[in-house]
């Protein structure tokens, strides 16, 4: 009775949390949505009928869908270069084109704001060289920006699904199409195209998925002229308080991305079947002519300065002390460590501004809660993942549990708004209400790195130790904490990292007076002055730091295989 | 014909090829036999196109290839691995190489045909190629290599990734197939029994270099280094020395004297006393005594180990003789003209 009775909790908790956490919020959404009473349809007919939504809704798509090419149109010979030649710092630029998927939206926002903004180092570079008044470059609040911030933000996607899976496949397939008398042209398309297409799909439906529910990058380099669903819903609910609008805003988009997830789950399977082709060992080759190796180098490093350009400049801004423009008091330009001092210091009396000290207190504590019910919740969801891989609960759960991926930050801030303030969950004024929607965010990540660490525990491996003479104590001591408590430590950190960084739940859900490090971010790169300007700069340059570096220790200690998302 | 002249190949610095040069005559069948790390695969990418040798050049009939990118150059290649298209069924992938020329579907679709008989494939054209077994991959492949009708195939271990079974069954079929089709092709393999079996000469290489270009039975019955004997599977490879002795010249082995064949060389050679020329018994005129140390029944033959001093022997009898028990003394004999061997001494 015991074996059957076990499972069948382990499994009750996760489903309880998703039920409780994500499944009624969204449901309460639904229901605000109709709870007026004028049909089923009418909410959707009230967006497509205003003209400012429906832009929003096309814009939503469009900018997307042209984020999406452009990241395969530079991922694709970037990813192709990775997966077949051999060259010097190929693992550098892996590594550099990961850090902007982990940071958080505001710091890249930072970093294209310090490297491209009207106070970012171009624009200082040209009105010193050429004395100009005003900055030049007017980079910030247009289309181009949120072009280029998600071509940034998702390379790596493309980068590490294609490219490994490219990798991975024989070379001598190509050859062999070759040595039959097909021409390069011929062999792209015929041959290599077709067969990196299941990767090339998903790697396109996953960036287009984050394009679509992009939200801080739109927010803050978008600027007030462009609006997506993602932000329409924030501005609806916090500006506007029309909770039903935004709620049907946050249906159309929780439609779209749920039937996008559902078909990128279903190509993922796709890719880890495998397609029987071993790559030998020296699958990547140099390049054959200087020609070759001049372009695809000139190639390389342009990529290299687009991903280092934006961090390097965010970091170097935030020690940096530039001359006052003209007619004010003038300050020696040098480096300085100022902004990171005042980060203790209250500025203003304004009541929603906290002194930065207190927000990374806050956040602190919300990632350290994060941590503690992501585990809570996902631990027991692997176990019963990894353990009963082919029962149907299973089964169920595997999909479930990666809804949140799929699913806005926004939306489901939205979702607490709505569902959790009245009884029977009130928790609208508990300090829980953060971490809960962050474990929410985290949750698949932290399943999906948790259950092969828990697979990899076959029986075979124990029973390998006991032969040995292995004492069940010391099977659990040598054999299984160490595989297991690895994978706990990555997933803890995926965690605190994502609590971290979270922008778009909080923006929503965050008690003003208790703004966590990028909510403050937010407000103070929209307040005027060189000292907020440079406090923010100290900030996400902190959170840029202890993010990449969460991330690089999680990359040396991952046993998960890439890919699994 | 294709002509292989002096080709030579480094990577980072290490020689792959060393000045190898050899043809391929129309029609024929060349085996490209040596250890892993001899070159045979750099070899075969340098004649396929998909790699440049530093030096030396590949002619196919006097026309120097070099220029010639792989497509263009009328060359089958068939990879050990297979490199079948995962994405397109047996009939695509045979017809990959003749939907690119300009024959209609329908003369595609008859060829197809004729090569899937060819190879014992009739009726697999709709299959999926991850639906079969290793042997039909590898007729598939074989298919695929062969339907546009290559001026040279090549085949590169073709049968490398196969248990043993299978290996002999298809090794034969497949030389019937060539010879059937008088497909010209130059056959990669690291098993001298492959290479007997299947070519009509061989070419031996070693570290990047030709070490014996012969027919199979020239190469098996006179090698003509300790290496090529080494490697063709010969054991008792013994130093010795050569001296004279008024006009007759002599061996000085760890066994004793024996007399010499006809040769040029001098001093320090290496010796080999072939294992199938030695007979139990007393009948030959050199005659030894050891001691059994090991017999092993190999089927068609029975492989004994006899220690003279301490010098091992191996010899390969009939499956018939009869021996001693183990470790017992027995005397066997030899014929010095049948079963001697000298070679240079190896650094």
């Amino acid at each position: 009775m015991r074996g059957k009775l076990a499972p069948l909790l382990l499994w009750l908790l996760p489903l309880a949390f998703l039920a409780a956490f994500y499944f009624y919020p969204l449901a309460s959404i639904l229901d605000l949505s109709f709870a007026r009473g004028e049909g089923l349809l009418q909410p959707f007919a009230d967006i497509l009928g205003n003209a400012r939504l429906s832009g929003v809704l096309a814009f939503t798509f469009w900018q997307a869908a042209l984020s999406t090419i452009l990241t395969l149109a530079v991922g694709l010979p970037a990813a192709y270069l990775v997966a077949r030649y051999r060259f010097r710092g190929k693992s550098l630029l892996r590594a550099l084109s990961g850090i902007p998927f982990v940071l958080p939206t505001l710091v890249v926002a930072a970093a294209f704001d310090a490297l491209l903004g009207p106070r970012g180092w171009v624009n200082v570079a040209a009105m010193a060289v050429f004395g100009l008044e005003s900055p030049p470059l007017l980079f910030i609040n247009s289309f181009g920006a949120i072009l280029v911030a998600h071509v940034f933000y998702n390379l790596t996607i493309v980068l590490r699904l294609v490219g490994d899976f490219w990798a991975r496949l024989s070379p001598r397939i190509e050859q062999a199409a070759r040595s039959l008398g097909a021409d390069p042209w011929q062999v792209l398309r015929q041959v290599t195209l077709p067969m990196i297409s299941p990767a090339l799909a998903a790697s396109a439906l996953l960036v287009f998925i984050f394009d679509f529910t992009s939200f801080g990058v739109i927010l803050v380099l978008g600027g007030p002229h462009f609006a997506t669903l993602e932000t329409e819903i924030y501005y609806q609910t916090v500006a506007l308080f029309d909770l039903p609008t935004a709620g049907a805003l946050a249906l159309i988009q929780l439609l779209c991305t749920l039937a996008l997830t559902i078909i990128y789950t279903r190509l993922s399977t796709r890719l880890s079947r495998p397609l029987e082709l071993r790559a030998p060992r020296a699958a990547a080759q140099p390049f054959a002519t200087r020609r070759a190796r001049w372009a695809a180098g000139g190639f390389l490093i342009l990529l290299a300065i687009f991903f280092a350009a934006p961090l390097g400049g965010l970091a170097l801004r935030s020690v940096s002390r530039l001359g006052a423009p003209r007619g004010r008091v003038a300050t020696t330009p040098g480096l300085t460590l100022d902004y990171y001092a005042a980060l203790g210091e209250d500025l203003r009396g304004n009541v929603f501004f906290a002194p930065p000290g207190e927000a990374i207190r806050t956040s602190l504590l919300y990632a350290g809660a994060t941590v503690a019910f992501a585990l809570a919740v996902g631990l027991p969801a692997a176990w019963v993942l990894a353990r009963r891989q082919n029962a149907l609960l299973s089964r169920l759960l595997d999909p479930l549990l990666m809804l949140p991926l799929g699913t806005s930050a926004v939306t489901l801030g939205l979702g607490f708004i709505v569902a959790l303030n009245t009884p029977p969950l009130d928790l609208r004024t508990s300090p829980l209400l953060v971490p809960l929607a962050h474990s929410l965010v985290a949750l698949p990540f932290v399943v999906r790195s948790l259950t092969p660490a828990l697979r990899s525990i076959r029986p075979r491996l124990r029973q390998a130790a006991a032969v040995m003479g292995a004492a069940p104590t010391q099977v659990l001591r040598y054999i299984e904490l160490p595989l297991v408590g690895r994978a706990v430590l990555v997933a803890a950190m995926f965690a605190f990292a994502i609590s971290l960084g979270e922008f778009g739940a909080t923006a929503l859900i965050a008690r003003p007076e208790y703004p966590t490090i990028p909510v403050l971010i937010y407000r103070l790169l929209a307040q005027p002055g060189a000292v907020t300007y440079g406090q923010a700069m100290a900030l996400s340059t902190i959170l840029m730091l202890v993010a990449g570096g969460g991330m690089l220790a999680i990359e040396k200690q991952r046993i998960a295989e890439v890919g699994e998302f | 014909m294709l002509e292989i002249r002096k080709l030579r190949k480094a990577f980072d610095g290490k020689l792959a090829l060393d000045g190898v040069s050899f043809k391929v005559r129309t029609g024929e069948i060349v085996a490209l036999l040596g250890p892993s790390g001899s070159g045979k695969s750099t070899l075969l990418s340098i004649v396929a196109g998909l790699d440049r040798a530093d030096r030396g050049a590949v002619l196919w009939d006097g026309k120097n290839m070099a220029n010639t990118p792989a497509h263009r150059r009328g060359f089958g290649l068939m990879f050990q691995d297979y490199a079948l298209f995962p994405h397109r069924n047996v009939f695509g992938n045979v017809a990959f190489g003749l939907q690119l020329g300009s024959q209609s579907a329908a003369q595609v679709r008859q060829t197809v045909s004729q090569v899937l008989q060819l190879v014992g494939l009739v009726g697999f054209e709709d299959r999926d190629v991850s639906s079969l077994s290793g042997g039909e991959q590898q007729r598939v492949a074989l298919a695929r290599a062969l339907a546009p009708q290559p001026r040279l195939l090549m085949l590169d271990e073709p049968l490398g990734s196969l248990d043993r079974a299978l290996r002999t069954r298809l090794l034969e079929e497949l030389a019937a197939i060539l010879r059937k089709a008088r497909q010209t092709s130059l056959y990669v393999t690291h098993d001298q029994e492959e290479a007997y079996a299947i070519a009509d000469r061989v070419v031996l290489l070693r570290a990047g270099r030709v070490e014996q270009v012969a027919t199979p039975e020239e190469l098996y019955r006179r090698p003509v280094t300790a290496f090529a004997a080494r490697f063709l599977g010969l054991h008792n490879l013994l130093p010795a020395r050569i001296v004279k002795v008024g006009r007759r010249t002599w061996l000085e082995t760890p066994l004793g004297k024996l007399p010499a064949p006809k040769t040029k060389l001098k001093g320090d050679v290496v010796v080999l006393l072939r294992p199938d020329a030695i007979r139990i018994g007393r009948s030959l005129p050199i005659k030894l005594t050891g001691k059994l140390t090991s017999k092993r029944f190999r089927g068609r033959n029975l492989q004994a180990r006899v220690l003279l001093g301490e010098t091992q022997l191996v010899l390969d009898l009939p499956a018939d003789a009869v021996l001693p028990k183990q470790g017992a003394k027995v005397h066997f004999s030899f014929d010095p003209r049948a079963a001697v061997q000298v070679f240079p001494r190896e650094d």
